[in-house]
């Protein structure tokens, strides 16, 4: 059952195959099996799974449908889930347990998904390894002396090792699209706005963005349709009617104009990465694509924008971590002072604190204009670079990231850290929709080929990757150890 | 821009956190790498372009101003450290 996507499952408890409650029990049994070694779920939920699997099997007893009815997931646990703990892979917050539930949360509670747990992460989403959480880093469920990416790793793992059918993740500067790459699943940045950020801690809010992390494109169709929409809890949620991302899955790609940016395919590419994007390209030419070469010229300094504007952002977000309302409090505080630096410099990792002092810095009374101000405007370059690629090409095509999966502890250089998001970071400055999807693999290692597409184009992006995935089975390779279903 | 020590600990008690003498070298030299990267922006002439403070171009939508969230907080006050009638407790501001 465990090699099946989403789509074929929904398939399977439609015909009354396999019920819910024998589907989680099986997930629930491998979280049990394989979760010591790989450490995706920091909290798994054995006995409200069951709960929402019986009623979904109850549900679907009494006549109702709906593709997610009774599919296991996880959640990273960067979103409120009530009564179960949300810790955002921090100290500051192991024994936070939220009293509501996320919007995203919540769409996929109605639509009857059954949750088994919540994901391990980078602490605040800020890391591209999963090795700056509170609770370990997660392995990678191809190589375990690997990282599993990040921020997301937990999710991407879970979700390539069979440890769940789908998950949900966050995206800010790649950190759905990068793991998705390096675990050799699908992962899908919907554009800014287009799902709704309530409930889901805050990082960087004009660059935060919730997606879905799964088997392919079709089952990212599956999930968009619930997580999208218009939320009136969320002010920057975008008031436009939600497809039906399904329908257009099979639309013909005769005639698409894929741009391959030269910037994409320059120093620091590792040759084989290179050589699988090329030849991925080839599927799209048999199926009536054109390729073009297409330039951006500002992507060389969306890593450095982005490291203002997402540590001010977080800067700001992460005051609220104060040791009063909820979290961590710090042991015999001597003052109100000593209460605040104390809980603080306790409650959060090396890298948040550095990110927070970085945003602090660049917000700081005479650097404004030098740093934030111009952040800002070389976000404008950048989101012009892509309006002017998207009036001669329909999508962007390239590498996720420079290489596949690294070892663990290989990059404790932070600067090293942030520039594996090269090809990602730019996405989110602009705000755009972009998926990573298997394209191959070198040397046991799974390919993430990168598209990017203009605002709103979520359907055509789905449309593009699925079609990929129609003529190849990239998506179809699972990870060696953990295929026995015993 | 010069990065130092004092620069360090400026920036840490604005945002209320507590570097310690051991790690004030380490962190000094990781921001200073940080703030290195940053300045590439630096090169870049961007006197003529206009801040893109946000992705979506459009204007904040309104509510009425209406209460529409019921009072929870005797149950959000149980997430607290300290709490007390209905107060969160905090060390002594005043003498």
């Amino acid at each position: 059952m465990i090699e099946k996507t989403v789509a074929e499952l929904s398939v399977a408890l439609a015909s009354g195959d396999i019920s819910s409650v024998e589907l989680t029990q099986v997930y629930l049994d491998r979280i049990a099996r394989f979760n010591a070694d790989l450490n995706a779920f920091i909290t798994v939920c054995d006995e409200s799974a069951m709960d929402q699997a019986r009623a979904a099997d109850a549900a679907r007893a009494n006549g109702e449908t709906g593709a997610l009815l009774g599919i296991p997931m996880a959640h990273k646990d960067i979103f409120c889930t009530q009564g179960i703990s949300t810790t955002c892979g921090s100290r500051i917050l192991q024994n936070f347990v939220s009293p509501y539930d996320a919007t995203v949360v919540e769409h996929f509670k109605t639509a009857g998904a059954v949750t088994l747990g919540k994901t391990n992460m980078d602490e605040f989403a800020m890391g591209s390894s999963n090795e700056t959480s509170f609770f370990g880093p997660v392995k990678n469920p191809w190589d375990s002396n690997r990282v599993p990416g990040g921020s997301s790793g937990g999710s991407a793992a879970a979700v390539a090792a069979g440890l769940c059918a789908m998950a949900t993740g966050t995206d800010t500067g790649g950190s759905i699209r990068q793991p998705a790459a390096f675990c050799g699943i699908t992962g899908f940045k919907p554009s800014y706005g287009r799902v709704s950020r309530w409930g889901m801690i805050a990082f960087a809010s004009s660059l935060d963005q919730a997606g879905p992390l799964c088997q392919s494109a079709e089952d990212a169709a599956l999930m968009m349709n619930v997580m999208a929409g218009l939320d009136s809890k969320d002010s920057t949620s975008i008031d436009k009617d939600v497809e039906d991302y399904t329908t257009t899955l099979n639309d013909s790609l005769d005639g698409l104009k894929i741009g391959i940016p030269r910037q994409h395919f320059a120093q620091g590419l590792s040759a084989e990465v290179e050589q699988t994007i090329r030849d991925a390209l080839k599927e799209y030419e048999k199926l009536g694509a054109t390729i073009k070469e297409i330039d951006l010229p500002n992507n060389h300094l969306s890593v450095s924008a982005y490291y203002v504007v997402a540590p001010a952002e977080a800067s700001a977000n992460l005051s609220r971590y104060d040791g009063v309302r909820y979290g961590y409090r710090c042991e015999n505080p001597l003052d109100l002072e000593d209460m605040y630096k104390r809980t603080r410099s306790e409650g959060f990792g090396d890298e948040v604190k550095r990110r927070i002092m970085v945003g602090t810095y660049a917000l700081s009374a005479g650097f404004y204009d030098a740093y934030y101000r111009k952040a800002q405007k070389i976000r404008r370059l950048i989101k012009n670079d892509f309006n002017e690629a998207f009036d001669e090409v329909d999508i962007i095509v390239g590498p996720t990231s420079p290489h596949t999966a690294f070892e663990l502890g290989a990059k404790s250089d932070p600067v090293a850290m942030y520039l594996e998001d090269i090809y990602t970071i730019a996405v989110n400055l602009a705000g755009l929709p972009a998926i990573s999807i298997p394209g191959g693999m070198v040397d046991g290692l799974p390919i993430g080929m990168h598209m990017v597409g203009n605002d709103f184009a979520e359907a055509r992006v789905l449309n593009i990757a699925h079609q990929f995935q129609r003529q190849t089975d990239w998506h179809r390779n699972k990870p060696a150890a953990f295929t026995q279903e015993d | 821009m010069a990065f130092d020590k004092s620069e360090v600990e400026k920036i840490a008690h604005l945002a209320r956190l507590h570097i310690s003498d051991l790690e004030a070298d380490e962190v000094t030299a990781r921001i200073g790498d940080i703030l290195h990267l940053i300045d590439q922006m630096q090169s870049v002439d961007t006197d003529a372009v206009e801040p893109l403070a946000h992705p979506l171009d459009v204007v904040q939508r309104l509510r009425r101003d209406e209460i529409t969230e019921k009072n929870r907080r005797e149950e959000l006050q149980t997430l607290a450290p300290s709490s007390q009638d209905g107060l969160y407790l905090v060390p002594k501001v005043l003498e």
